[in-house]
């Protein structure tokens, strides 16, 4: 027994730097965004609070435009995984639930679109929506957005239908139901949690999005959205580290708090997406 | 499959056509619809036609658009009078004779290889360390990587930032008091140690990924394997090569090459953090270097080649990511 734990010594100092060094950049963002201004600049760092100051929050959030950021954010990234949420509903239905010409080609379709080289694209996204006078404008970026999302809703929902039994939504029609109420009644209450994860992790993939907003929203300031301007922010000359900081904190909260909501969820979900399909 | 036949869904042989029967009887009480047959072929094709319109118009329509730029002549006039003329393989002959890109090219595949083999190493330590661990231990470790993982990509470059800070950066000041001379060292004004900087936010970012996704394979694996070769006295290098790795080998085989995608074409890491002030010329890749071209030089035409010869690599990855993922498929139907 004894023997055992003295083995153990060396595992559990290797699994305490493991978690150390994977939260301590999450933890010295948050803890620069308590620091007083003397503190941050101090040349020997400071690795507990010695007071705590709401005045980088204060700074960041009264920057220009810091809540136009915030709404254009939750717009784009809201509308597009509603939209990519309810065709993928439509088509996850056909791929799980029917039996069609095309049905594999349609699936192989969308897993080549899971992978899509989307860092490669940005000239001609850029053409294209200079082309159709839609530069600095959040519906286009809304529009990529959703289709970023679209295969990986289409994947992870045609699995979720899988685990409901075919015999469930019989059944019902059986019962006389048409197959959009067994759909709605029977099927959709199964389905919620999944639609739930799914959006979710949609969600995050929207919100983080750097290099499309950075590449289409050039001109108009207050068009941006949270990643560009955090971005920009801390390229100025003058660089307040904990207003950046602070400003880093508040965008990463919503991004947290689904991660907590999803839990268990999160290793399942992402790999049934990305791996098994 | 019966695919071929109309109505697939009733006249599968495990649906008896007792289906049939009710939904006429209930149809009866309605007035006479006739169609149903046409109906319902059609129906599946008109629930996949909004997510086929949305990937055909914002992705294969940009990929399209992205070939026939690389064919034309296209600069800062042609995207003023928006009129472009065809050139043949011009820009592909300029493209492969500038050394440049071939600098690019070489570096682009020398950083992806660091990553990817940094990467794999140490998530599959991790995943083989959690699984000795205690519950406490494990959950306090899911927990570390939970946060870096959740960190967003621009939050993240912008701490990186902050922790290298030549003046005040706590990563100097750490150096310093380990005994090494870092004192005011200047991280983004080198291509090197620029990279340097990349390589470990693009790594610290990817491992939970892959850590988590090892680690649900590695418990899948039934305990009697291991215990019986340790009865045979195999030590535990000798359990990890001869029994985890081949059992594993389609999971390694799947997240080294969704890695290796991911981290060619990784762009926000890079030019978040050398793209305004730091050295981009010494740590472009090739994603940024064809955005630079575009968006920077306005020579879209070449930026338009080299994102198609970046594609096209990628598309020889995905292929073999595939094939990875086909026989998974097929070994997990067994």
């Amino acid at each position: 027994m004894k023997a055992r734990t003295l083995k153990r010594i060396p595992l559990n100092i290797a699994a305490l730097l493991v978690f150390a060094v994977s939260i301590f950049p999450v933890y010295w963002m948050v803890l620069t965004a308590f620091k007083p201004a003397k503190d941050i600049q101090s040349s020997t760092p400071k690795f507990l609070p010695s007071s705590i100051s709401f005045h980088n929050f204060d700074t960041a959030v009264n920057t220009p435009h810091f809540w136009d950021y915030w709404r254009n954010s939750l717009l784009v990234a809201g509308c597009g995984v509603l939209l990519a949420l309810v065709v993928a509903c439509f088509a996850a239905f056909a791929v799980a639930r029917m039996h069609w010409k095309g049905r594999a080609p349609f699936i192989l379709m969308v897993f080549i679109a899971q992978m899509a080289p989307w860092e490669a694209l940005m000239i001609p996204m850029y053409l294209i929506a200079r082309d159709n006078d839609l530069l600095d404008s959040l519906p286009m970026l809304t529009a990529i957005y959703f289709v970023m999302t679209l295969p990986f809703s289409i994947v992870t929902l045609r699995g979720f239908l899988g685990g409901i039994p075919v015999e469930l939504e019989e059944a019902a029609r059986v019962d006389g139901c048409s197959r959009f109420t067994a759909f709605r009644k029977v099927v959709f209450p199964l389905l919620a949690p999944g639609l739930l994860s799914t959006s979710l992790f949609g969600f995050i993939t929207a919100w983080n999005e750097f290099a499309f907003a950075n590449a289409l929203l050039l001109n108009k300031p207050e068009q941006r959205t949270l990643p560009t301007w955090l971005n920009s922010f801390s390229n100025g000359l003058t660089i307040d580290w904990g207003a950046i900081m602070a400003a880093s904190t508040l965008f990463m909260l919503p991004v947290l708090a689904i991660f907590l909501v999803l839990q268990g969820k999160v290793t399942g979900g992402l790999t049934s997406g990305a791996v098994k399909g | 499959m019966s695919a071929s036949k109309a109505d697939a869904v009733v006249a599968t042989p495990t649906q008896p056509p007792r289906k049939q029967a009710p939904s006429g009887a209930r149809r009866a009480s309605k007035p006479p619809r006739k169609p149903s047959g046409i109906v319902k072929s059609v129906t599946p094709y008109l629930l996949v036609a909004p997510a086929i319109l949305g990937i055909a118009f914002l992705l294969f329509y940009p990929v399209v658009r992205n070939v026939m730029l690389s064919f034309q002549h296209y600069r800062f006039k042609q995207l003023i009078s928006r009129s472009a003329d065809y050139v043949g393989w011009e820009n592909y002959q300029a493209v492969f004779k500038d050394d440049e890109f071939w600098e690019v090219t070489r570096r682009t595949f020398y950083f992806t290889a660091i990553n990817v083999v940094a990467i794999m190493v140490i998530s599959t330590l991790c995943a083989l360390m959690l699984m000795k661990l205690g519950k406490t231990m494990r959950i306090v470790v899911l927990i570390g990587l939970v946060a870096a993982w959740a960190t967003p990509v621009i939050a993240a470059t912008t701490i990186f930032k902050w922790l290298f800070r030549s003046d005040n950066g706590v990563v100097n000041w750490a150096l310093v008091k380990l005994g090494f001379d870092y004192e005011g060292y200047t991280w983004f004004a080198h291509g090197t140690s620029t990279l340097t900087v990349v390589t470990l936010l693009i790594v610290w970012q990817s491992i939970p990924f892959a850590t988590l996704t090892l680690y649900a394979g590695l418990t899948t694996v039934s305990t009697d394997v291991y215990e019986s070769a340790r009865l045979d006295g195999a030590g535990p290098v000798r359990i990890f090569s001869s029994i985890t790795f081949p059992i594993l080998r389609p999971i390694f085989a799947l997240v080294t090459s969704l890695e290796v995608i991911w981290i060619f074409k990784s762009f926000a890491q890079i030019w978040a953090i050398a793209g305004e002030n730091g050295p981009i010329n010494d740590v472009r890749t090739l994603p940024v270097y064809a955005y630079q071209q575009g968006m920077s030089l306005k020579l879209f035409d070449m930026a338009g080649a080299i994102s198609t010869i970046t594609v096209l690599i990628l598309v020889v990855m995905l292929v073999f990511y595939f094939r990875q993922m086909f026989k998974q498929e097929r070994e997990a139907d067994k």
